[in-house]
C-alpha cells in the first residue's frame, strides 16, 4: 500500500534528511516511526501526501508513484489519506464544527450529509458536545481530538499522524494512541511518527526506527 | 454538475457573507474603484450628451452664399442649375434681395434704418440645403468658392465643427482616462486581494494540505474581485446619478432663459451593464494576477 524504495531526500545546503530508505507498510497495518528529534520521521510522513518531494527513489501510495505525481492529481490523493499535523494546523476563526466541515466543502457533499458525517466524526472522538466551542478554547487532548475528526470525516484509506502525543499528559495521549488502535480495528492503514516509546512498547506494533534519515534494525 | 454548481453557489455565498461581514473595509474599497471611476463615467456622460446636442444641430448644416451685386438673371439662372448639380447639395433655395429686404423690413427692430435707404444694399442669395461629414462640407467649400460671380460663401456650421474636434478632444481625454483607471482598478484589487490571501493564509495551508484542488483554493478570490468590481461600479452609477441630478437644476435654468428643455440624460440600461460586466472583468483580472503570484507557493518542494 505503501512502499518506499532507495529513498533519499537532501534539502538545500546539503542537510540530508533521509539516504536510501526503504521499506513497504500493507494495508491495515498500524506502525509506528521512532527515533530522536531530527532523525527524517516527520520528512518520512511528508513525502507520502507529496508535501515534499523525494530527491531521488520512488515513493508508492496505492501503486502511484508519488515522486512523479502533477500538481492537479495530488489533492485526489490527499483526500484519501487522514493527516494529523504536529502543530495541528486548527483554524480558530470558526467553530470545532466549521473545523471538520472543511474537509467536506472541497469533496462536492451536500451540506446536509456533510454536516451529518462532521457529526458522527466528532461523535467518534468525544467532542460532539463542543461542536460550537472555539478551537482556541479546547484542551490540548480535545484539540489533538478535534485534529483527528478532521482527518477522518472523509474516511480515509490512511492515517498519518505526526508526534500526535508530543504536547499531551499521559491519560490524553493513553486516549489518543487508543483512538488510533480503534481506526486500525475498523482496517485503516495507521502510520504513527512519535518519539514516546512507553506508548510504542505498550501497543506492540511494528515499529521503524529511523538514525539520521537510514532505518535502524 | 450540480456538486459543481453547488459549490460555487457555495463559494459565491461565502464571499458576500465576508464582505458583508467586514463592512468598513468592504465599503473603502467599494468607495475607492467607484471615486475612480466615476471621473472617466462623468466625463463619458457629458460628451454623450454634448454630441446629442451638436447632433441636433448640425442635423442638415446650411450653406449661405451670397452673389456678386453684378450678378445678372442669365447668372444666376446658370448658378442654380449648376448649384443643383453638386454631389452633397440636397436643396436649394432662392433669396432675391428684394425678398432679403422685406425680410428685414419685416422684422421690426430694422425697419425704420431700411427705411431710410435709398437703395438696396443686399445681394442675391442662395441657401443650400447639404448633406454628409464635415469632409464632403469641405470640399463643397472649395467648389463654392471656385464658382462664378460668388462674393461670399458662409459655413453656418463652422462653429459646430469647432465644437465636434472639441469633443473628439474630450473623448480622447476620457479614454486616456478611462485607461489609466483599468489599469488602477487591477491594481486596487491586486491588492486586495493579496491582503485577503494573507489574513486566510493558514486555512488556505490547511484546506491545501488535506485535498482541496488550486481552482477550489483560488475561486473565492475570484469571486472577491469580481464582486467588488461590480459593487465599485454600482458605487460609480450612483455618484453620477447623483451629480446629474444636482447639475441638472442649474441646467434646467439655464436651458430655460434659452428657450430650449435640454438636460442631461443617464446612461441607458445596456451601458450600464456593459460598465458593470466592464469592471467585475477588471476585477477579475486584479484577482487573477494576484492569486497567480500570491498562491503559487502550494507547489510540493
Amino acid at each position: 500500500m505503501i512502499s518506499f524504495s532507495q529513498v533519499r531526500k537532501s534539502y538545500r545546503g546539503g542537510h540530508e534528511a533521509l539516504a536510501e530508505l526503504s521499506f513497504s507498510i500493507e494495508m491495515g497495518e498500524l506502525v509506528f516511526i521512532t527515533g530522536r528529534s531530527g532523525a527524517g520521521k516527520s520528512t518520512l510522513l511528508k513525502l507520502i501526501p507529496a508535501i515534499e518531494r523525494p530527491t531521488s527513489g520512488t515513493v508508492l501510495v496505492n501503486g502511484q508513484n508519488i515522486g512523479s505525481m502533477r500538481r492537479p492529481a495530488i489533492p485526489y490523493l490527499r483526500r484519501n489519506l487522514g493527516l494529523i499535523f504536529q502543530d495541528q494546523k486548527l483554524l480558530y476563526d470558526r467553530s470545532v464544527f466549521d473545523n471538520v466541515m472543511l474537509p467536506l466543502a472541497f469533496t462536492g457533499h451536500a451540506h446536509k450529509d456533510a454536516a451529518r458525517r462532521a457529526r458522527a466524526a466528532l461523535d467518534k472522538v468525544g467532542l460532539l458536545a463542543r461542536e460550537k466551542a472555539n478551537p482556541i478554547t479546547l484542551s490540548g487532548g480535545e484539540q489533538q481530538r478535534l485534529c483527528i475528526a478532521r482527518a477522518v470525516v472523509n474516511r480515509p484509506g490512511i492515517l498519518l499522524a505526526d508526534e500526535p502525543t508530543a504536547n499531551l499528559d499521559s491519560a490524553s495521549a493513553a486516549e489518543v494512541m487508543e483512538m488510533f488502535r480503534s481506526f486500525n480495528q475498523v482496517g485503516v492503514t495507521v502510520l504513527i511518527a512519535t518519539h514516546d516509546d512507553a506508548l510504542v512498547q505498550r501497543l506492540n506494533p511494528r515499529v521503524l526506527t529511523l538514525k539520521q534519515g537510514r532505518l535502524e534494525s | 454538475m450540480s456538486a459543481w454548481l453547488r459549490q460555487h453557489w457555495q463559494t459565491f455565498g461565502l464571499t458576500l457573507s465576508r464582505l458583508a461581514g467586514n463592512p468598513i473595509a468592504t465599503l473603502l474599497n467599494v468607495m475607492v474603484i467607484g471615486v475612480a471611476l466615476t471621473l472617466p463615467l462623468g466625463g463619458y456622460m457629458l460628451l454623450q450628451n454634448l454630441g446629442g446636442v451638436t447632433r441636433q444641430v448640425t442635423g442638415n448644416p446650411q450653406v449661405s452664399l451670397f452673389l456678386a451685386l453684378d450678378a445678372g438673371k442669365t447668372d444666376i439662372a446658370a448658378l442654380e442649375a449648376r448649384l443643383k448639380q453638386l454631389p452633397g447639395v440636397r436643396a436649394v433655395r432662392f433669396i432675391s434681395r428684394e425678398q432679403a429686404l422685406e425680410g428685414l423690413k419685416r422684422s421690426g427692430d430694422m425697419a425704420d434704418v431700411i427705411a431710410a435707404l435709398h437703395s438696396n444694399p443686399l445681394p442675391d442669395a442662395f441657401v443650400l440645403e447639404t448633406g454628409g461629414g464635415t469632409a464632403e462640407l469641405e470640399k463643397l467649400e472649395t467648389e463654392l468658392k471656385a464658382l462664378p460671380k460668388i462674393a461670399h460663401v458662409q459655413f453656418d456650421s463652422a462653429w459646430v465643427k469647432r465644437l465636434e474636434s472639441l469633443l473628439a478632444l474630450g473623448r480622447t481625454a476620457v479614454s486616456i482616462l478611462a485607461a489609466l483607471l483599468a489599469v488602477g482598478l487591477v491594481a486596487i484589487t491586486f491588492n486586495t486581494i493579496r491582503l485577503q490571501i494573507l489574513t486566510q493564509k493558514d486555512e488556505i495551508e490547511v484546506s491545501s494540505l488535506i485535498g482541496a484542488t488550486d481552482a477550489f483554493i483560488r475561486r473565492p478570490f475570484f469571486y472577491l474581485g469580481l464582486i467588488q468590481g461590480g459593487l465599485g461600479a454600482m458605487a460609480a452609477l450612483a455618484i453620477v446619478y447623483l451629480c446629474m441630478l444636482i447639475l441638472n437644476r442649474s441646467i434646467l435654468g439655464l436651458a430655460q432663459l434659452y428657450g430650449s428643455d435640454f438636460r442631461m440624460a443617464f446612461f441607458d440600461l445596456p451601458d450600464c451593464f456593459a460598465l458593470l460586466t466592464f469592471a467585475a472583468g477588471l476585477g477579475w483580472l486584479g484577482a487573477y494576477v494576484s492569486v497567480s503570484k500570491h498562491l503559487s507557493n502550494l507547489e510540493p518542494k
